[in-house]
């Protein structure tokens, strides 16, 4: 006996409980709604249904994030990564359609290479204007966000480009081991970024640089190097996702690809329990907030939500989530249940009727 | 102690205007916060055309008496009386109201509006409901000129040098009227230059019949200024002086509460090794930096504990920031292990094996929201280079060592770092710099605030790491704890060196003396013998 109320308090104190709970009153609001919402059939080796459909549509978020995560750890943010994500796809798609042999594997790959060092190379030089030029990350990014879709438009002509190679598609739209391989990409990004920055010291200096820059310095930590990285991280993660929804559309409309991405990946971070004051990340906080956002998209039309309202709800939802999260918005509401613990059942009811 | 029966008023030549009654008189001030007394019967008056310092160390009181002369605390006991009349400020903008205008240390107005729009924020004349920025310009100029000061009023505030922004708050402060304007430190980022400037519209005010408060470290700026001074210590009153009657000695035994007659030597248990080694493991040159430390040289020999004395603002602080490349210096040149180096920046001193422990904990030391085994590890994971992570068991064995060595509890590795005692974050940051194994070790204030166990184990670890041959700074407000551990004694005082001895047989006396700058020929005795 003694053991349960620890386990419950642990499960109670634990940060992912918030997100995770999120989740499963979205899906539960589903299942009400649909009561087949959550059913999964197999059909030639893939798996279909919903559920499917929510983690592979989450992959664009969830790999923007991931970066984001990191850039937000160190009291940051970065705006640019739609734009990033455009010119990516720009690249990929410029590239395979100008290849002479469009429909081949080395193409896709040559393409996507060239593709991903242009986002590196962006993401650094959105590193180097926090980390070396000391612009605030706001405004830093802010350039990139505006030119970045210049510079997409640039390289595509202002043209919807369509590539026409089956392996480029299969980013989006291919199936690995029975899942979705956006999914599986946005998965192996994940493990990857937690082996980086778990397995390494970077994780943990990202952290302190986050909550106290000062003591940092005077410890030595080389801030300057671990701002960069992590914005050249966020550029490579961005560069991946544009990719992805290239695929997904098998086009690249440079003014629309990615638009308004920064949003939901700030929104999944946020979700997922990091601070934007910086600080304490956690990955899986955020990889929960990923989802969350694409099963968010998928109840709309769910649930009959009318599509002129549907942003409308998504503010709710999130603002409600956000206030799941904060602890001085629980307090407050545990205090007015307290103080009125007695009359608290019949009010309710007088609500009701 | 010596209130009562002290001849406060009528003391030397330059008496007070007693007949005048005080424009602002406190009286048996007492404010307590939760347990802690942090004012204790404190009396002080204020007269008109008088520069009245308030003298203390640290947490002596002034900021709380001040902020309880504006309203900004709520006295518990005593009365406030302006002109003779009780009052009770519930506000600072009461006080502002009655005349008591105060400019703080540093500089609270909008950097990005300008001149004349900082000092009428809040009551700009206004024509057709539009502010009249021409009348404003004006208005701003004029007071501007009346203090001496010559600048664009249509100029951004931040554009100009501190000094001037003071100068600024200063006139604005006085725009709205004050009888009484509080001065907070406004001389210690400052230099000469720019304190003489600040003075003469002090002097300028004071002829108009303003009372001025002065807070200041600097005892040689308080000589030069102020007329009467009142002195606290711990919360209490030690005494109201003329200054110029009063020798610097019998001020700072006042600040710092000892009868000279009644100290007793205190012993140095160590044996001093140092100077046996010919080349100095680190060498300051003439290195100094504007605003916080005049020229000063500095040398440090293997194995030896040189301790810096000096009131606070002395440059105490300031010499070892700049020892260490927290700030860079502006002249000077500084030689470890023979070889000029630049400090450009911490990592650079860490990489020279160089450490510093800052004197304030929770925002340059402790990252609070990592763990225990976190922060030890930060400087040298930091030095490794975050692609080579310090392998677990590595970190383990070292954690544990020190949590051991130095008797951090609880032995938690895992324990966050803000919920730590104080005693413990501060064992916690030494250990930090222990495991780079440091050639020289610079310690601020590293026993400030932590219990008495704890305070004995770090001055212990102290003398033990000096006789494995590490150079120790040592850095403290407790002079006893200084020429306990110290082998070699810098006395620090307005911004530069101004003695250093063998740590053979001085007491506290002798370095009080010295700080007071009464011991010219005896430093020169001494250091003949």
């Amino acid at each position: 006996m003694p053991e349960n109320p620890t386990l419950v308090q642990r499960l109670l104190r634990h940060q992912l409980l918030w997100p995770v709970l999120a989740l499963v009153a979205l899906l539960v609001i589903n299942v009400v709604a649909t009561p087949t919402f959550l059913n999964i059939r197999m059909q030639d080796g893939h798996l279909y249904g919903n559920v499917v459909d929510i983690v592979r549509n989450s992959a664009p978020v969830m790999l923007v994030a991931l970066g984001m995560t990191l850039v937000i750890a160190t009291r940051g943010i970065d705006l640019s990564v739609g734009a990033i994500a455009a010119i990516s796809a720009a690249v990929a798609c410029t590239r395979i359609v100008g290849a002479g042999d469009e429909a081949a594997l080395t193409t896709a790959v040559m393409a996507c290479t060239y593709a991903l060092i242009a986002c590196i190379a962006l993401g650094a030089w959105n590193g180097f204007l926090v980390s070396v030029l000391r612009i605030q990350p706001i405004i830093a990014t802010l350039i990139l966000m505006v030119a970045g879709r210049g510079i997409s438009m640039a390289i595509t002509d202002g043209q919807i480009t369509t590539p026409n190679n089956g392996w480029f598609s299969d980013l989006a739209s291919g199936f690995v081991l029975t899942l979705p391989l956006a999914f599986i990409i946005a998965l192996v990004v994940f493990a990857l970024t937690a082996v980086l920055t778990r397995r390494t010291a970077l994780g943990m200096l990202i952290e302190a640089v986050g909550i106290n820059p000062e003591a940092s310095r005077l410890a030595g930590v080389r801030s300057r190097t671990i701002t960069w990285t992590v914005y050249t991280f966020s550029g490579l993660c961005s560069g991946i996702a544009g990719l992805v929804i290239a695929a997904n559309t098998n086009s690249v409309n440079a003014n629309s690809l990615g638009l308004w991405i920064e949003l939901d990946a700030i929104l999944a971070v946020v979700i997922g329990g990091t601070s934007l004051a910086g600080g304490r990340f956690s990955l899986t906080g955020t990889f929960i907030g990923a989802i969350f956002i694409a099963t968010l998209a998928r109840t709309i039309p769910n649930i009959g939500i009318p599509s002129e309202v549907n942003y409308l709800f998504k503010a709710i939802v999130v603002i409600a989530v956000c206030l799941l999260q904060s602890s001085r918005a629980r307090s407050v509401f545990r205090r007015h249940r307290s103080v009125t613990p007695g009359p608290a059942v019949p009010v309710a009811k007088g609500i009701a009727a | 102690m010596t209130q009562m029966d002290a001849p406060r008023v009528q003391t030397g030549a330059g008496d007070p205007p007693v007949e005048r009654a005080p424009v602002i008189e406190m009286r048996d001030i007492s404010i307590t916060f939760g347990s802690v007394q942090a004012l204790s019967e404190v009396s002080v008056r204020l007269y008109a055309g008088e520069v009245h310092a308030l003298m203390g160390e640290n947490g002596a009181g002034k900021s709380t008496l001040i902020k309880a002369l504006t309203g900004v605390y709520s006295i518990d006991s005593g009365v406030v009386l302006v002109g003779g009349e009780k009052h009770s400020f519930s506000s600072p903008l009461a006080a502002q109201a009655a005349g008591i205008s105060t400019v703080y240390q540093e500089v609270n107005l909008v950097p990005n509006l300008t001149v004349a729009e900082n000092m009428l924020l809040g009551r700009e004349p206004r024509r057709f409901g539009a502010v009249h920025v021409r009348e404003m310009n004006r208005r701003a100029r004029e007071t501007l000129h009346g203090l001496g000061v010559d600048i664009d009023p249509g100029s951004l505030l931040g554009e100009h040098p501190i000094a001037i922004q003071q100068l600024v708050a200063i006139a604005r402060a006085v725009d709205v009227d004050a009888r009484v304007l509080i001065l907070d430190e406004p001389t210690s980022s400052l230099d000469a230059d720019e304190v003489q400037k600040l003075f003469e519209v002090m002097r300028r005010l004071r002829g108009q019949g303003v009372a001025i408060v002065f807070v200041s470290h600097f005892l040689d700026q308080v000589y030069e200024i102020a007329d009467r001074m009142t002195i606290l210590r711990n919360g209490r009153l030690v005494g109201e002086r003329m200054v110029a009657g009063t020798p610097q000695l019998e001020l700072v035994k006042l600040m710092i509460g000892r009868e000279l007659e009644t100290l007793e030597r205190l012993d140095r248990s160590q044996s001093s090794s140092a100077g046996a080694s010919s080349t100095p493991v680190l060498k300051a040159l003439g290195i100094s930096r504007k605003g916080s430390l005049e020229v000063t040289d500095l040398e440090l020999y293997e194995g030896e504990v040189v301790g810096l004395a000096g009131l606070l603002g002395s440059g105490r602080t300031e010499l070892a920031r700049l020892l260490f490349g927290a700030d860079t210096v502006d002249s000077g040149d500084v030689t470890i292990r023979g070889e000029r180096r630049r400090l450009r920046s911490p990592r650079h001193a860490i990489d020279r094996k160089i450490s510093f422990s800052s004197e304030d904990r929770k925002s340059e030391g402790l990252v609070e929201d990592l763990t225990v085994a976190d922060n030890m590890l930060l400087a040298l994971q930091a030095s490794r280079g975050w692609l080579r992570p310090i392998p677990q068991a590595t970190r383990e064995r070292l954690v544990e060592q020190y949590l051991k060595a130095l008797d951090i509890r609880p032995a938690d590795p895992t324990a966050l770092m803000r919920n730590m005692s104080g005693g413990n974050q501060q064992k916690v940051l030494l250990a930090r710099w222990l495991i780079t194994e440091p050639d020289i070790l610079i310690l601020d204030e590293p026993t400030r605030g932590i219990d008495i166990g704890a305070k004995a184990q770090i001055q212990a670890k102290v003398a033990e790491l000096a006789a494995q041959g590490i150079s120790i700074v040592f850095i403290s407000a407790e002079l006893e704890e200084v020429l306990r551990l110290s082998d070699r004694l810098v006395v620090m005082r307005d911004r530069r060196k101004i003695d250093e001895r063998p740590n053979h047989g001085v007491n506290v006396s002798d370095v009080l003396r010295i700080i007071a700058g009464e011991s010219r020929s005896e430093r020169e005795e001494a250091e003949g013998a």
